[in-house]
């Protein structure tokens, strides 16, 4: 079996895993729950064994050896591996916290992804690396980084179901604040499926794929008309959560799932996302522009967002820690976090003209 | 707020002193989370500024982005802008002051808060007296069969299996106690303490090092750089390249690995030869040269020379020649003399019509056009492909181009920077220092005997200065083998 064959038996497994999750959400039957877990390790044995194989494959037309053949080097590649930290992440939570709640959370996004990633034509290809990826440092980074990402994400998502359960009245700050937040997010993953849907990807790696193709359908087209509709949608997406967040509030709180645990594990995700980033992202990247290129800091966009990122978790493990910050307050600050987060991956890339060119000498 | 959170875990109780003179004053704000709270926000509102305007490029490039927001003042906008130093921002005086701020608050709150810490720290755990007992009460009490003797037995290697060692007993009080990571509490501070050694470090590059590019020709020797504001720097000693290649993945233009060969030169001699590549530098006297870039340019194509392998079919032996440009060679074993009279650095083949074209300006698939005669009449002629074994067939053997050599430049990036070790130092801390604060905790556990009636009652006290949770499943498993 090849390792797409694999993957494709992942995705099957996760979407399989949700409908066993929801059904245990419904039933509170724990043979239901039994099976869901079962599945969802069924898949990801899958998954991790795909990225064996795939690693194999990547041997064979790389001929450098296995640590020049992970597979992290392309979109593919990246969000295969983001939804392999992703379900990790969920299995540890589920076996440490001894709750199935967030089943129902996770493995629809892990399942979609998948699936989108085999629906959209994205490039599969392997491509060997050129001179300036060649670098255990940079193969620490990345894969760290995503580590960082996918902890960051989990947080993210907790943070938002917190502020979701808490808040109470439309006039909230905080229900407004992540009433909108959701909106865009949801506004942006319908842009991009809309790109993909119109351009069928071609692009191998993602800094391409976001300079040439991303939002080119919707906010970045170059027909006004587009670009106005465009608008009008997001605005119109943002509102409907705003009026709508109530049935998201109950749909979340019929998970029976505490704002107290919500709260801890926001701040648990993030005391495991800081140091592996701190580390992973910031030192190791450091290094490798160090061996590289002979400097190990120029601030260039992508490394000054890093920074900032950075910032925004060092203020919150600090307002936690010195000033007891609790609940909605904090939650929104890891909230920001994760936007920020998402700026250095995507936002730089596509918005600010750096040094980041990475391999194009 | 932070001695309100010391008071909480009911270790230390520091006065909270009423500040009075200017000093005071002064070392409150430098200590306090506000300022460190403004100095981020200030820094990264900066960064985000010097992340939108390119950093150290020409004029127009900012100029025309700044067009699109401002129209036609923009020329004005970015006078305000260069003016303020945002077009070399992270040089600029008032962003390395808002650094060294920083570094003020870290050094100053850190000590604000040591003397206290390094207590701790240098306490080891001590019986408990009955009111603070009951404070850190962790469970009920409860009752067990054994003996007081028995059952001390039984404590310890309990507490011996959920991780401690040392467990000492009290008999004045009846506690047996043990504790575990005191020196944890540490961690933060070897993480500040890391932020300010890089900090450090970054400083000692930029005043002590330089930073400059090389051009350098294959068989060219050079002993100066170029800064990046085009000053010369002298190297106290020399650099040669005696070849710069680019090679491929198997017939495909994605390349596999740049590598230059240098040797380094004291007064004429050699000293040092490596073969560079990009993640593999080399390093002589604290300067490094690292391969960054290279290009084709014959500007001195005299002075280069075609390397070949020619193959003779009268004699079945191959030789390897180099020669110049119009200069002849001979095919061993017949009258032929060869001559490269032209070459390319990229030759493909169109698949279709199978003509010949140019089609990059890097040395890709280098060939070479050789006549070749034969008592001075042109006998055959004939395009040679690096890349293409198709194309080295001649009537009277092969030829095989193995390089142009000379008409390539290797760019290497020099850099000397002294503070590199403290930056990498400062690395190690944080590592260390993050480790110990989020995965290390300090915990401390108490458990009081008494005998009755030839029972043992049992009560347990603890404290943990962080992750709770894992603590009282400790505890759990503690009450549980009891
Ligand atoms: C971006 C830079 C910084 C990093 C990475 C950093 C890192 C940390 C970490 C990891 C902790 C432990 C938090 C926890 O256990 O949840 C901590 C605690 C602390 N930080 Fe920072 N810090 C930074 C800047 C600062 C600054 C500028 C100040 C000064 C105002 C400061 C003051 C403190 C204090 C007082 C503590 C508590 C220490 C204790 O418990 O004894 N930090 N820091």
């Amino acid at each position: 079996m090849d390792s797409s064959q694999l993957f494709g038996i992942a995705t099957i497994a996760y979407i399989l895993a949700m409908v066993a999750y929801i059904a245990y959400l419904a039933f509170k039957n724990s043979t239901v729950g039994n099976i869901a877990t079962t599945i969802t390790i069924a898949g990801f044995v899958s998954h991790t064994i795909a990225f064996f194989v795939r690693t194999a494959e990547f041997m064979e037309v790389g001929q450098m050896g296995i640590m020049r053949a992970i597979p992290l080097t392309n979109l593919y590649e990246s969000l295969i591996f983001f939804v392999w930290c992703l379900i990790l992440g969920y299995l540890l939570i589920e076996l440490r916290y001894k709750t199935k709640s967030f089943g129902a959370f996770i493995t629809p996004i892990a399942g979609m992804t998948l699936a989108f990633i085999e629906l959209s034509g994205i490039h599969k290809d392997i491509h060997p690396l050129v001179p300036a990826l060649q670098s255990n440092w940079l193969l620490s980074h990345v894969t760290m980084s995503f580590l960082a990402y996918a902890a960051f994400a989990i947080s993210f998502a907790t943070a938002m179901m917190y502020l979701a359960v808490t808040t109470e009245k439309k006039k909230d700050r905080a229900y407004i604040f992540w009433t909108t937040t959701l909106g865009i997010f949801i506004a942006i993953l319908a842009a991009m499926c809309i790109d993909f849907f119109t351009f069928k990807i071609v692009a191998s790696r993602p800094e391409s794929f976001i300079k040439s193709y991303l939002f080119k359908a919707t906010f970045r087209s170059s027909s006004g008309m587009v670009v106005l509709l465009s608008t009008i949608g997001l605005a119109a997406i943002i509102y409907a959560v705003y009026n709508f967040g109530h049935i998201i509030k109950k749909v979340i709180t019929s998970f029976n799932i505490s704002k107290e645990m919500l709260d801890d594990l926001t701040y648990k995700s993030i005391a495991v996302g800081f140091p592996v980033f701190t580390l992973g992202g910031l030192i190791f990247g450091a290094v490798w522009a160090d061996q590289a290129w002979g400097r190990y800091w120029s601030w260039d966009p992508k490394e000054t967002w890093s920074l900032i990122t950075w910032f925004v978790y060092a203020f919150f493990l600090h307002a936690r820690y010195l000033r007891g910050w609790k609940g909605q307050k904090i939650a929104i600050v890891a909230v920001i976090g994760f936007v920020s987060t998402i700026f250095t991956y995507l936002g730089v890339n596509l918005l600010l003209t750096g040094l980041h060119s990475y391999g194009a000498q | 707020m932070w001695r309100g959170y010391i008071k909480r875990e009911g270790i230390i109780t520091v006065e909270d002193k009423k500040s009075q003179g200017l000093v005071d004053k002064v070392w409150e704000i430098l200590s306090s989370i506000k300022l460190a709270v403004v100095v981020f926000t200030l820094i990264s509102a900066t960064s985000i500024v010097g992340t939108l305007i390119q950093q150290q490029v020409e004029p127009e490039r900012n100029i025309k982005m700044l067009a699109k927001l401002f129209g036609d003042s923009a020329p004005a906008v970015f006078k305000v802008l260069d003016m303020m130093g945002f077009t070399d921002m992270y040089r600029s005086w008032w962003f390395l002051a808002l650094l060294f701020i920083f570094a003020v608050n870290l050094v100053v709150c850190s000590i604000d808060r040591l003397p206290g810490i390094w207590k701790l720290t240098k306490t080891p755990v001590k019986p408990l007296d009955p009111e603070m007992f009951r404070t850190m009460l962790m469970r009920p009490q409860l009752q067990i069969k054994e003996k007081l003797g028995d059952a001390a037995v039984k404590v310890s290697s309990a507490l011996k299996k959920i991780g401690f060692k040392n467990i000492q007993s009290d008999e004045k009080t009846g506690q047996i106690y043990a504790e575990k990571g005191r020196y944890s509490r540490l961690g933060v501070y070897v993480t500040h303490l890391s932020i300010l050694l890089i900090l450090l470090g970054g400083i000692e590059g930029k005043f002590f090092g330089f930073d400059g590019y090389l051009a350098l020709r294959e068989g060219d020797t050079a002993s100066f750089l170029e800064s990046r504001n085009g000053s010369k720097i002298p190297l106290g000693f020399s650099v040669r390249c005696d070849d710069f290649d680019v090679s491929f993945y198997d017939n495909s233009d994605t390349p596999k690995a740049y590598t230059s060969k240098l040797v380094v030169l004291e007064n004429n001699n050699e000293v040092l030869r490596k073969q560079i590549n990009v993640n593999d530098p080399l390093r002589y006297k604290g300067v490094i040269f690292y391969q960054a870039s290279y290009f084709f340019n014959p500007d001195r194509i005299d002075d280069s020379r075609f390397i070949m392998k020619v193959y003779s079919q009268n004699t079945g032996k191959s030789q390897e020649v180099s020669v110049a440009l119009d200069k002849s060679f001979d095919v061993s074993g017949t009258k032929i003399k060869g001559k490269v009279t032209d070459y390319s650095p990229a030759v493909g083949i169109d698949n279709k019509t199978g003509e010949l074209f140019t089609y990059s300006n890097q040395m890709n698939n280098p060939a070479v056009f050789i006549e070749f005669e034969e008592a001075g009449k042109t006998v055959h002629k004939q395009w040679f492909l690096k890349r293409f074994p198709e194309t080295w067939k001649t009537p009277f053997g092969s030829v095989q181009l193995l390089d142009i050599w000379g008409v390539q430049y290797t760019g290497l990036q020099v850099r000397k920077d002294p503070g590199v070790w403290l930056v990498y130092l400062g690395c190690l801390f944080m590592a260390i220092g993050l480790y110990a604060a989020f995965f290390m905790s300090h915990r401390r556990i108490w458990v009081h005997l008494t005998e009755d009636k030839g029972k043992t009652t049992v009560s347990v006290a603890g404290s943990t200065n962080k992750n709770k949770i894992q603590f009282d499943q400790k505890i759990d498993s503690l009450i549980k083998s009891l």
